[in-house]
């Protein structure tokens, strides 16, 4: 870096500046509007309580602190997120409303998210 | 029919109720021993279901005890060994180790809806003996935070085994 002229290194700034403007304006918007992220805590053979706030395009993730493998399954289909123990695991809500879910191998276990639009 | 499924089971289970009359609480590798053994001979009953059922959501049941009590006792194995404690075997742990086998047995002359309905209607008494236990002795005769916590965790599991085979139960009765 040293040995470049001051010239050369202005030249490399412009190029990454340019760069980084034509990603922007190439990738589609989807991936620049991240949506929140909200946590459900699967301990002790239950769900954690369910996240308010959520809107449809955000991701819950789940969190298996238990000791043994659970899922996270929306009755609906729309999702199915397999909980070893100690893994966390997600899904984007992409539809507003209120989806069920359980866990498949627990039929006790169950929860719901209401996802606004 | 069920009833008396039910009543045949607890009965075999009695041990382990009965044990609590003694005059000493079980020590904590007594406690833990007893805890092992309960999750070990659950695993073993979902083998003999496995070999034998040809029910989906019977079979789906046994995978569920014998993967949640191999990591169950996996855990307990880990604490112990950290803890240098070593499980102990007592008159509680052996009857309910003989009253198991006497129950395979039965279960292995049937076979088709037959075993199915006597392996859940098992499943139901089991487990509602090993709650009782679990919240009347083993829990609060725990020493170990440890342990008991573990036990505690171990009674979250039992509880909702016992909800799930009572669901099975009720669908299967004829």
């Amino acid at each position: 870096m040293s040995n470049e002229t001051t010239a050369g290194a202005d030249r490399r700034d412009v190029l990454v500046y340019a760069v980084f403007l034509a990603a922007g304006a190439i990738l589609p918007a989807r991936a620049q509007a991240v949506g929140r992220r909200h946590v459900v805590i699967v301990d002790k053979m239950a769900f954690g309580p369910s996240p308010t706030g959520v809107k449809a395009g955000d991701t819950v993730t789940w969190t298996n602190r238990d000791i043994v493998r659970h899922t996270a399954t929306a009755r609906n289909g729309t999702f199915d997120v397999d909980l070893p123990p100690g893994a966390s695991a997600s899904a984007v809500m992409r539809r507003a409303g209120v989806v069920a879910y359980y866990c498949r191998y627990h039929p006790a276990m169950r929860s719901e998210i209401s996802v606004g639009a | 029919m069920f009833k008396s499924f039910v009543f045949a089971g607890a009965l075999a289970l009695a041990p382990l109720a009965g044990a609590y009359a003694q005059s000493t609480a079980p020590s904590d590798p007594q406690i833990a021993h007893i805890a092992y053994t309960a999750g070990q001979l659950d695993i073993e009953a979902a083998e003999q279901a496995l070999a034998k059922s040809m029910n989906t959501e019977v079979r789906a049941f046994a995978e569920t005890m014998k993967r949640d009590h191999t990591a169950v006792n996996q855990q307990a194995m880990a604490l112990l060994q950290r803890l240098k404690v070593t499980p102990e075997a007592n008159p509680t742990s052996t009857a309910l180790s003989q009253s198991a086998a006497t129950e395979r047995q039965r279960l292995a002359g049937l076979s088709g809806m037959a075993f199915d309905r006597a392996y859940i209607d098992n499943e139901v008494a089991y487990h509602r003996t090993v709650n009782e236990a679990l919240r009347g002795t083993l829990i609060p005769g725990a020493q170990n935070p440890e342990l008991k916590a573990l036990l505690e965790r171990g009674l979250a599991l039992f509880q909702e085994h016992q909800a799930h085979a009572e669901q099975l139960a009720r669908s299967h009765v004829q």
